[in-house]
């Protein structure tokens, strides 16, 4: 028996009464690179915004390490879609990286030398660290993205929820993330990622969640990614994401 | 003319400090809407007290700056609309059900912001205190003691005030009551523009919350760095805008709200890689 990083149990979630996901129940097991895949429309960043708790669901649960308190998501790094924060907001890449640090930090503390060398080698894996004192606003959508990664692994969490992380971003800053992902993984980490590009699917991942309001199927990519199963989570609505 | 300069000078670094947030977070303009909808206050605490003088129409005023800033956070947080609409509604909203108020049964009275709020700083010394025996301006030490507050808040509430208004899913995820924070902010905004607003007169208020981190805004790149820009700007334009007024013997609160235009458009201008680089961007 796997153990389960996050679970969801009859989730049904709606926006001003009109349902988005309906009655989604699945398990993300530890350790596993766990794709979200679906239509647009079909719940994607729903789901992982209820999971993080910053949506309330109308109906079921979610479970982050068996637990349902607010306080699991400590265990949480969330890497929000880039479009999510204000870029124009005066802080430099590092400031931005240290705040991965905040969650660890009670009210009143602030960051300390420690706490700033683990932001400063966060840096240095997402090849970010020539960039350290640059206003956020000077830097291109891969960079962001390295950044917003880089928080992430400042924040030393055991799961990994990212939504959409390599939209509009660079190749070589697609490899990197890809590349820190297999790593982390082989630390024991978890991933949980809204994904768009179907092709690299089986390239990435190893586990799949094909979504379109409602749980079309799930399972190990090689057993569940088949193009009847992608067929079924995208006919619904006919508009086919096939991104290269 | 030391005391009118104490006091604006008070009155600057206590509404610019916050205002830096203000500006970051899009909401400079709920000071505007602060400015017309404690009318509602003063005039149903006029109903209460029936005096003209009492120290509950402050009070009144004080209270509905709350309701203002909880009812525009309540309407935007409700996902309806954006902030600016949902400030637009319940400004106009109050003001007018505070005019309809005035019209309908006050009509003989000469009712208004101006009779409870003096808003001139010439005046301020005029109304004393003594503390520890000695005499001072009673809004230089009401704003004083503001400004103590509102420099704690920020030291004690730095890094979740930044987070928050960088990244406030990121926030809400890590554990950081960001509802929270934003409500204890707007509370503080009410408090000081309400108090400011008695000393140096609305106008003046606005420009203080506005101007100042607006300017240090253009320039700097770390918040840190735009919170002591801010302080040392105000400071600046209430001295220069002081002296301006004084020596031309013309409104103070007009010089130093004109002044904080000015020292922003000279940033503006002078700042010459980000104007050259717009103008490049576009050409």
């Amino acid at each position: 028996m796997t153990e389960i990083a996050v679970s969801v149990k009859n989730l049904t979630v709606a926006y001003n009464n009109a349902p988005v996901i309906q009655n989604l129940n699945v398990d993300i097991k530890k350790g596993s690179r766990t794709a979200i895949v679906g239509p647009n429309g079909a719940g994607k960043s729903t789901l992982i915004k209820t999971i993080m708790k910053l949506i309330k669901p109308v109906a079921g649960q979610s479970f982050i390490g068996g637990s349902e308190a607010k306080s699991a998501l400590k265990t949480v790094a969330y890497v929000p879609q880039k479009g999510e924060v204000n870029w124009d907001f005066p802080a430099t890449v590092f400031d931005v990286v240290l705040m991965g640090r905040y969650v660890h930090k009670g009210l009143f503390k602030r960051p300390n030398q420690t706490d700033k060398n683990i932001a400063l080698s966060a840096l240095d894996t997402m090849k970010m660290t020539a960039y350290k004192d640059h206003q956020i606003s000077e830097l291109s959508g891969g960079q962001r993205q390295r950044v917003f990664l880089a928080r992430a692994i400042a924040h030393n969490a055991s799961i990994y929820i990212m939504d959409e992380p390599l939209q509009g971003i660079d190749i070589t800053t697609e490899a990197l993330i890809i590349k820190t992902m297999k790593q982390l993984q082989s630390e024991g980490k978890t991933f949980l990622v809204v994904h768009h590009n179907l092709t690299t699917v089986p390239e990435y991942f190893n586990d799949v969640i094909l979504l379109n309001k409602e749980i079309i199927t799930s399972g190990p990519v090689a057993d569940v990614w088949t193009e009847g199963n992608i067929n079924a989570a995208y006919q619904e609505k006919g508009d086919k994401e096939w991104t290269s | 003319m030391i005391e009118v300069f104490l006091v604006l000078l008070v009155t600057a670094l206590s509404a610019s400090l916050l205002g830096v947030f203000l500006v970051l977070n899009k909401q400079v303009m709920t000071t505007d809407a602060l400015s017309h909808t404690i009318l509602l206050g003063i005039v149903l605490a006029f109903f209460i007290t029936d005096e003209l003088r009492s120290p509950l129409l402050i009070i009144g005023a004080a209270a509905v700056g709350l309701i203002t800033v909880y009812l525009i956070e309540f309407v935007t947080r409700s996902g309806l609309m954006k902030h600016d609409a949902a400030t637009g509604i319940v400004f106009t909203g109050l003001f007018a059900a505070a005019v309809i108020l005035v019209s309908r049964y006050a009509d003989d009275v000469h009712l208004d912001i101006d009779v409870v709020l003096m808003g001139q700083v010439l005046f301020a010394p005029l109304n004393r205190i003594d503390i520890f025996g000695i005499s001072l301006p009673y809004a230089l030490v009401q704003l004083t003691i503001l400004l103590m507050i509102n420099t704690l808040f920020v030291l004690l509430f730095y890094k979740d005030l930044k987070v928050s208004s960088f990244d406030p899913v990121y926030a809400a995820a890590a554990g950081i009551s960001t509802v929270l924070i934003h409500y204890s902010l707007m509370t503080l905004v009410s408090i000081t523009a309400v108090t400011a607003f008695d000393a140096v007169g609305s106008i003046l208020v606005i420009s203080f919350f506005a101007a100042p981190a607006a300017t240090a805004y253009l320039v700097t790149k770390r918040l840190s760095h735009m919170i002591w820009l801010t302080l040392s700007t105000a400071a600046f334009n209430s001295l220069a805008g002081c002296a301006l007024g004084y020596f031309t013997d013309t409104s103070i609160a007009g010089s130093v709200a004109f002044i904080s235009l000015l020292t922003f458009f000279i940033v503006f201008i002078f700042n010459s890689t980000r104007l050259l680089s717009k103008v490049y961007k576009k050409a």
